[in-house]
């Protein structure tokens, strides 16, 4: 489907290191990592995203999280929430 | 009911006593049943300890009363009295109902007799007896215990299932939010009619996203997430364009005088398209960053399929939309009012108008031979308002010298012929006697902002000519412009008495449509592929020219060269040709031979506003914009009307 080939392009672009969908409880359903490590992003991640999404909608509850990214000195992670679905793409953005 | 009579009846009968008991007749070895219960019931029974003188008791007692009375008169009275209770017990009738009970009782009592008849003769001889306590039967019997068995049933636990939330107060929101919503549902439901106009509504609004979404499968539902990771991953890996587009002012156009570089930014490629000339280029009025590209071929011999697609410039790796058609597609224009709306001219000559909210890569609507296709290539196509009908239509112009609206009838493409070019002076005489119109080629055409039935054309054979939607067979004015095709005809839009042609003739003209000479002529020392004015200011425009060069010329500035002049695509192996100008931000996108579009970013000296003198306000708006062409024209204009 296109959302197959979406996925592929992001995978295959430059700098993308690993792409890892989860599921509303936090299961990872589709990576490219091995399974310790998506794990331990899967569950962190989720956590994260949890509170994140809580603090905006806290002060807004008409707002709600699109995206959400952070950059560490190695590579940088990028967290798209969905209704069911939490997207993460770690890319080495090239600099 | 209430009327019904209760006869009670008053017996002497004990309600109490049992009606039915039934003993065991060891006789008989069956249980028998008494026939006769007793029925009396006490209510009240006290042991008094009087006896009646007279009787055999009362005389013995005296007796012993007085023999005894100078012994011990207490023991007497012990035995009176327990004589007492012993015959109180026998007079008395047992209230309970256990048979056995009273045969115990009775049994006791007969005992109680015999050692009550013992007492009285030891007592006549000792004159006393003392009462013995080892001296009387006590009868018991125990019953058999029956075995204690333990019995017991244990139901299946209710399944119990930990549940913790935060009420959050977004929670709370968002519960509102859903019952209102199922409120409007339920509302919705009851008026169907009002329903559809609402979605009309909607639709009319043209929302790009959501021709991707309502997807069934579990995958797809990410799409949107997906949609968005894409674009930032592609920010990430660009990031120095990116962030160059919005912050980047070049600041060495200080030193460069008045002139001005293009500073390149995404290039946009698509492999199927490698073979493929960009054939048209335009910006979607709605949505700032999307443009719509055509491809096609420009050559004769090599004509194969042509494509559509629109890019972002968010994405610059992967077009958003991708449209594949039979022929070459030659130029396409949005619709104002419904940007989701692509009209698109083939080089077969069809028309056809594809919906981007359709998930369907086949055009909505196409013209075919039998609904009156041109039988030339068309080279440009532009929306029209929507006429009385409220259909939508537009107007299309071909190398077959006709000029055609098609109108959007019922789902169907219908056309009119407007305005057939005919060529002044070439009436030939045919067989027969017959008048043969020799029809120009049409290449371009413009539509003026404000007049809106006053257009332009440009023809192959260099003419330009002014018609009007009204009249369909003379043009209001010809202007003799070029000596070959003229590739592009715009009017300025600011001025509304200017435009601007452009030609494979090696140049540039500006007009005044009131004077027949051009006001302005460039030779760009190549062929020019397309021209485009500045939506920011009325003097600012573009060329591109054939050896790949872009020239941005400003006349405020200067009236004579070009303000920057730069190389874009490889010389000898590409030719550039299209131009646009985004209509927000100061970028401008060429597409070249080779089916890429790169985007240039305009250097400060290119797209800047008159510096205000000191003093006086900076007046901002289109009344400037054509104060300031007036000027310049009417520097031009008086030497002329001198001469």
């Amino acid at each position: 489907a296109e959302v197959e080939e979406t996925l592929k392009r992001i995978q295959a672009h430059k700098g993308v290191a690993a792409t890892i969908v989860i599921n509303a409880e936090g299961i990872p359903i589709r990576t490219t990592l091995d399974n310790s490590t998506t794990v331990q992003y899967a569950g962190l991640l989720h956590q994260l995203t949890m509170k994140a999404r809580s603090t905006v909608r806290d002060i807004d509850p008409q707002n709600d999280l699109t995206f959400l990214r952070i950059r560490s000195k190695k590579h940088e992670i990028m967290v798209a929430p969905d209704k069911e679905y939490l997207l993460i793409v770690i890319q080495n953005p090239c600099e | 009911e209430l009327k019904e009579e209760f006869t009670r009846i008053l017996t002497a009968n004990n309600p109490h006593a049992p009606q039915n008991i039934v003993r065991y007749s060891f006789k008989e070895r069956a249980y028998k049943p008494i026939s006769y219960v007793d029925q009396m019931a006490i209510h009240f029974s006290l042991n008094g300890n009087m006896i009646l003188k007279d009787s055999d008791e009362g005389r013995r007692q005296s007796i012993k009363l007085s023999a005894a009375a100078k012994k011990a008169p207490v023991e007497t009275f012990a035995v009176t009295s327990e004589e007492a209770e012993i015959k109180g017990e026998e007079s008395t009738e047992n209230t309970q109902p256990a048979g056995e009970e009273e045969a115990e009782r009775s049994g006791t009592a007969e005992v109680a007799e015999a050692a009550e008849v013992e007492e009285p003769p030891p007592p006549s001889v000792k004159e006393q007896k003392l009462a013995n306590q080892f001296n009387f039967i006590e009868r018991a019997s125990r019953t058999l215990n029956n075995p204690m068995r333990e019995r017991a049933c244990q139901s299946e636990p209710t399944p119990c299932k930990n549940f913790s939330a935060t009420a959050n107060q977004w929670k709370i929101y968002d519960a509102y939010v859903e019952e209102l919503q199922k409120m409007e549902r339920s509302k919705e439901k009851e008026k169907p009619k009002a329903q559809i106009a609402k979605r009309e509504e909607e639709k009319k609004k043209g929302r790009k996203l959501t021709s991707l979404e309502s997807q069934s499968d579990d995958i797809n539902k990410i799409s949107k997430a997906a949609k968005i990771m894409e674009r930032m991953v592609n920010q990430n890996t660009f990031d120095d364009i990116a962030q160059d587009f919005k912050y980047f002012e070049d600041a060495s156009d200080e030193y460069r005088d008045q002139q001005g570089t293009l500073l390149p930014l995404w290039k946009f490629q698509y492999d199927k398209t490698k073979r493929l000339a960009v054939t048209a280029i335009s910006w979607n009025p709605k949505y700032k960053d999307l443009f719509a590209v055509g491809y096609g071929s420009y050559d004769f011999m090599k004509q194969g399929q042509g494509m559509l697609l629109l890019y972002t410039m968010k994405n610059p790796s992967f077009p958003e939309y991708v449209f594949s058609s039979e022929s070459g597609i030659m130029c396409l224009d949005f619709h104002n009012d419904h940007p989701y709306l692509v009209a698109v001219g083939f080089y077969d000559g069809n028309v056809a108008i594809y919906n981007l909210k359709k998930a369907t890569y086949q055009p909505s609507y196409k013209s075919s031979a039998k609904s009156g296709k041109h039988t030339e290539p068309v080279w440009q196509v532009k929306w029209q308002k929507d006429d009385m009908d409220n259909n939508l239509n537009f107007f299309s112009v071909s190398s077959d010298g006709r000029i055609v609206s098609w109108t959007l009838v019922k789902n169907e493409l219908v056309h009119t012929d407007v305005i057939k070019l005919s060529v002044e002076g070439t009436t030939m005489q045919g067989p027969e006697g017959l008048q043969l119109q020799m029809l120009g080629c049409g290449t371009s055409f413009d539509f003026h902002k404000k007049i809106d039935y006053l257009f332009l054309v440009g023809t192959e054979e260099g003419r330009i000519y002014k018609c009007s939607k009204c009249y369909s067979s003379q043009f209001l004015d010809v202007f003799e412009a070029h000596h070959m095709a003229v590739d592009s005809v715009s009017w300025n839009p600011y001025h509304l008495k200017v435009f601007i042609s452009c030609s494979s003739d090696w140049t540039v003209k500006i007009w005044d449509h009131t004077i027949k000479a051009p006001m302005f002529v460039y030779d760009l020392n190549s062929a020019v592929g397309d021209v485009a004015w500045s939506p920011y200011s009325s003097t600012v425009f573009a060329a591109v020219t054939t050896d790949g060069k872009a020239h941005v010329f400003d006349l405020n500035i200067n009236k004579y060269e070009a303000l920057c002049t730069q190389l874009v695509v490889a010389k000898k192996k590409n030719k550039i040709t299209h131009i646009q100008f985004n209509p927000v931000y100061p970028v401008v996108i060429i597409g070249d031979e080779r089916g890429h579009v790169i985007s240039l970013k305009l250097s400060p000296n290119l797209h800047r506003m008159p510096k205000e003198k000191k003093g006086q306000e900076v007046k901002k708006g289109p009344e400037v914009e054509i104060a300031k062409l007036e000027k310049l024209l009417n520097l031009v204009r008086e030497p002329e009307s001198k001469a």
